[in-house]
């Protein structure tokens, strides 16, 4: 009997090296699971009855392209879409003989923060299924903590994986900007879009990342990573964690929250890390605005291309202009609509200046801010949700409020700095994320300091009401 | 009132890499309907571009050509509006960091050199290509549109030109130059027919003497050089009557039909876009490496316009511009220095030469210069049979000079008397002066001899007979 809830990819690698189990088996296992819990947590947009391979299974966001299978973005402008190409972390998953489950849910466009704006509805909270698994990457989240993939692979433009991860109570890793390719996901804002693994632990979330990182010659914006080194370690010395205030007692954090990340950091200096406070204060201040500027801008001229001509969706007209503006009205939910509004208005001729130009001087400030800090730190922590995973439409209304749940993943991103979420402990039966963020390619940092608090705080990854 | 012209020219040029800016798709002329194409350049979801270094080279070398700085980082930009032949919805080009600026084209005159202000070069990728469907071929009536992209995506580099050009004569030379200069740099075909080299003029008016910029108007549509300065002339005629009688020009883009000379150019009220210009983080800058810019700056030979300045020290202006614009100085000289008269080279070479349309790399210079030396010598008819097989393999010109031109006066008289007898209209209007008719006779003579009479022989035999 295969414990989907409870096994690591790592342990499914090694009953599969023993040949305790094979290939299929696990497949199946994972579909069994699936069909069992995916009615009631929504976690995919699309199940694989079977794919080639001879190794482990994983599930892949649905604004990853993956060849022959269905790939939406969550958003019905792309129903029926079916990519003709691999995207290169597909392509390289498939070459390490990893198997796709299916494609997991998503806020249209990875735009949003609890999947409540996938147009083909709201992925569940493993630990609460009235609440919301946190978004983008709520599919993959929900997968990966309800025992429906072993891992998975998500993408993170302003905390779509590490949120997630936080809400669902696992590990998630948001890598440095330029080290894993963009070729093939579908894009919602190119200068800030990273694909990153959602795993179990640290050490699955340290291997997949090994799989998908380095050089593409598809996507000019990547480079060489330093090689990946698994973690062993259970200490943390020699290690110097900053906390920054802002980001500690920001308003809006929930008191749980910060019981829970006090007691890691604690936990931190008990394991011989040197902890002192720090500051990011402009970072803090003005992120959430100027991602709020960056990422609209890039996404209103990326969305372009969904006109009705080549793929997806085509609603009827007259001629191309009106076939081009019924397709995008048809097909396009509220937040797209709503952010190509905001992106537009921010690049239009006279604004530019104010807005778009504006914020990437911010963001250049933001980036400053955070080298000042690694001068003296190794790496920085902070809740990575202000709260726990909130109700099925306590926020839906309210986009603003949406937007505030994305203040504390938001500036690291800006500053293309990787940030990993691991579990901290629960909050009212609720899990709770900490965040630790890293200089440029300083992963295997993470790496070390995940794994290590992770073995110290001992959570339980499988939610409660599932044990 | 004096008006004063002021022009500016926008050049598109389609570079001949092998590959597409921004994708590995096939960089071809020719190929069936969207055969060429790949998930980048059909904009499919999450496909990205990644730059054409090779490109990049040739638009640097073109830069260097046109004695422009290069940028030490140059960007691309997205220059984003809706079209069915761009289907990411944006363009991607450069705006305010272009690889190439400031930089000049002297256009050689016989008056002198004029200078011609670069204000920048940059790379970019063409638009597919739309094709509306309908008997007219035109988009009026059209019922449907049809998009090839084969040409999406492909190369391009555009050269923008300061408002320097005063005259439609001089912005005519200043495009063969150009286009001279990219063919010889190898960087593009610049066929004007094929579409691989295409360009848009900027026209205004202002009175002579002012430095006011006036209201200017776009011409598109230009197939031709001559096309082009016909159409200049008549906008320029088009404006100054506008101001006389006290009106205004409108910002407009102006459609000349090179078929209907006489018809008023098709307006297009183009909508003001906004195109929301924005580096694309797709793309890094591009920082080229000075050992490069200094690389390609050592392949550029003499340029174009320096050896029309040279040459016209020996020929003429005329000569000299027609030679190397034409692509023929090289053979030119080749055929000078296997020993034929430069003038006689060069008549020959601008005139039958180019009528016989053979490639002057396919020439053995060698046996041209003996054809033009003996060309007073042997029968028009052969010479003209010799320069048309001049550029076939092996082609040897003594079969040719071995046919010697009837100049005997003895043999020719004869035959002279015998036309003039059979056309006596003729010879008297010749008589009474009517002295076009003079070719005439000599076409008849020459007919007569099967084309071997020396015709400056008939010439003034014809005269002296008709007694004029």
């Amino acid at each position: 009997m295969i414990d989907t809830l409870r096994l690591t990819a790592e342990a499914a690698n090694d009953l599969l090296t023993a040949g305790e189990v094979s290939s299929d088996e696990l497949f199946s296992a994972y579909l069994a699971a699936i069909g069992e819990r995916d009615p009631e947590l929504h976690a995919y947009l699309h199940v694989c009855d079977d794919s080639p391979g001879e190794g482990i299974p994983i599930a892949i966001k649905d604004v990853i392209g993956t060849k022959g299978v269905p790939t939406t973005a969550g958003s019905k402008i792309l129903e029926n879409y079916v990519p003709v190409f691999d995207s290169t972390v597909a392509a390289r998953c498939k070459a390490r003989g990893l198997r796709l489950l299916g494609k997991t849910n998503t806020d249209e466009f990875a735009m949003g923060s609890s999947t409540e704006n996938s147009a083909y509805g709201p992925s569940r909270n493993p630990w609460d299924p009235a609440r919301v698994p946190g978004g983008s990457g709520g599919g993959s989240a929900a997968a990966v903590s309800g025992g429906l993939a072993p891992w998975a692979l998500g993408s993170d433009t302003g905390g779509s994986i590490k949120q997630p991860a936080a809400l669902c109570g696992h590990v998630g890793l948001r890598p440095t900007y330029g080290t894993v390719s963009r070729y093939g996901v579908v894009a919602f804002a190119s200068s800030l879009d990273q694909v990153g693994p959602v795993a179990k632990n640290v050490r699955d979330c340290a291997f997949l990342y090994s799989v998908i990182a380095g050089r593409d010659e598809n996507d000019s914006t990547t480079v060489d990573v330093p090689a990946v080194e698994l973690p062993t370690l259970e200490d943390l010395k020699g290690l110097r964690i900053g906390v920054p205030k802002e980001m500690n007692e920001a308003e809006g954090i929930e008191p749980g929250v910060t019981a829970a990340v006090r007691a890691a950091i604690e936990l931190a200096e008990s394991l011989g890390a040197e902890v002192g406070e720090c500051s990011l204060p402009r970072s803090v201040e003005y992120g959430v605005a100027c991602y709020y500027l960056v990422a609209p801008a890039e996404a209103s001229s990326n969305l372009g291309r969904y006109d009705g001509a080549r793929y997806g969706l085509r609603s009827d007209g007259a001629d191309f202009r009106e076939m081009l503006m019924n397709t995008r009205h048809d097909g396009f939910g509220d937040e797209p609509k709503r952010r190509i509004m905001i992106g537009t208005y921010a690049l239009s001729s006279g604004y530019y200046d104010a807005y778009y130009g504006k914020a990437q001087r911010v963001r250049t400030m933001i980036r400053r801010e955070h080298a000042d800090v690694f001068e003296k730190f190794d790496l920085i922590v902070s809740p990575t949700s202000p709260t726990v995973a909130f109700k099925l439409g306590e926020k839906a209304g309210n986009p603003l409020a949406m937007y505030l749940n994305d203040l504390l993943t938001i500036p690291s991103c800006m500053a293309g700095l990787p940030g990993m979420n691991i579990p901290a402990g629960l909050s009212e039966g609720l899990p709770v994320g900490l965040q630790l963020i890293g200089p440029q390619f300083s992963e295997n940092t993470l790496f070390r300091a995940g794994h290590a608090l992770e073995q110290a705080i001992g959570f339980d990854i499988v939610p409660e009401r599932l044990r | 009132m004096n008006w004063e012209p002021v022009i500016g020219l926008e050049i598109h040029v389609q570079l001949k890499t092998r590959t597409k800016m921004f994708c590995r798709c096939a960089n071809s002329f020719g190929g069936g309907p969207n055969t060429q194409t790949c998930p980048v350049c059909l904009a499919f979801p999450g496909a990205l571009p990644v730059a054409n270094k090779r490109a990049v080279e040739e638009c640097i070398k073109l830069g260097l050509a046109l004695e422009c700085e290069i940028a030490d980082r140059a960007v691309f930009h997205r220059k984003n509006y809706f079209y069915p032949d761009l289907p990411k919805a944006y363009q991607i080009s450069q705006y305010d960091e272009p690889l190439c600026s400031n930089g000049k084209l002297a256009v050689p005159t016989a008056d002198g050199e004029i200078v011609i202000g670069i204000t920048r070069a940059h790379l970019e990728e063409d638009a597919a290509k739309n094709v509306h469907v309908a008997a007219s071929g035109r988009l009026h009536g059209a019922t449907a549109t049809l998009v090839d992209f084969n040409r999406g995506g492909t190369p391009l580099v555009e050269i923008v030109t300061e408002p320097d050009l005063h005259d439609a004569d001089t912005a005519k030379r200043f495009l063969q130059l150009l286009r001279q200069t990219v063919v010889e740099l190898d960087l593009s075909d610049a066929e004007l027919e094929k579409g691989s080299m295409r360009f848009d003029v900027n026209v205004s008016v202002r009175p002579a003497g002012s430095n006011e910029l006036r209201t200017r108007t776009e011409l598109k549509n230009m197939n031709s050089f001559n096309f082009a300065a016909k159409g200049i002339e008549r906008e320029i005629a088009r404006q100054i009557r506008i101001y006389e009688e006290g009106g205004t020009v409108e910002q407009e883009t102006l459609h000349f039909d090179p078929t209907q000379e006489d018809s008023p150019p098709s307006r297009s009220k183009e909508e003001a876009q906004d195109y929301r210009y924005f580096p694309d983080p797709d793309l890094v800058p591009v920082h080229p490496p000075a050992e490069l810019v200094e690389k390609l700056q050592r392949e550029i030979g003499e340029l174009p316009g320096a050896r029309i300045k040279r040459i016209a020290d020996t020929l003429s202006f005329y000569d000299a511009d027609v030679l190397v614009t034409g692509g023929l100085d090289k053979l030119w000289s080749d055929v000078v220095a296997a020993g034929a008269d430069a003038k006689e080279a060069a008549n020959v070479l601008s005139n039958q030469f180019v009528a016989a349309g053979i490639a002057p790399d396919a020439v053995n210079a060698g046996e041209l210069a003996k054809l033009v030396a003996a060309r007073s010598e042997i029968p028009r008819a052969a010479f003209d049979e010799a320069l048309a097989k001049v550029g076939d393999a092996g082609f040897t010109a003594a079969p040719y000079l071995a046919q010697k031109v009837v100049a005997d006066t003895g043999e020719l008289d004869p035959i002279i008397d015998k036309i003039i007898e059979a056309n006596p209209g003729q010879a008297e209007q010749f008589r009474s002066g009517k002295d076009g008719l003079l070719g005439f006779f000599v076409g008849q003579v020459m007919k007569e001899t099967g084309g071997k009479a020396d015709p400056r022989v008939v010439n003034e035999r014809v005269r002296a007979k008709l007694g004029a």
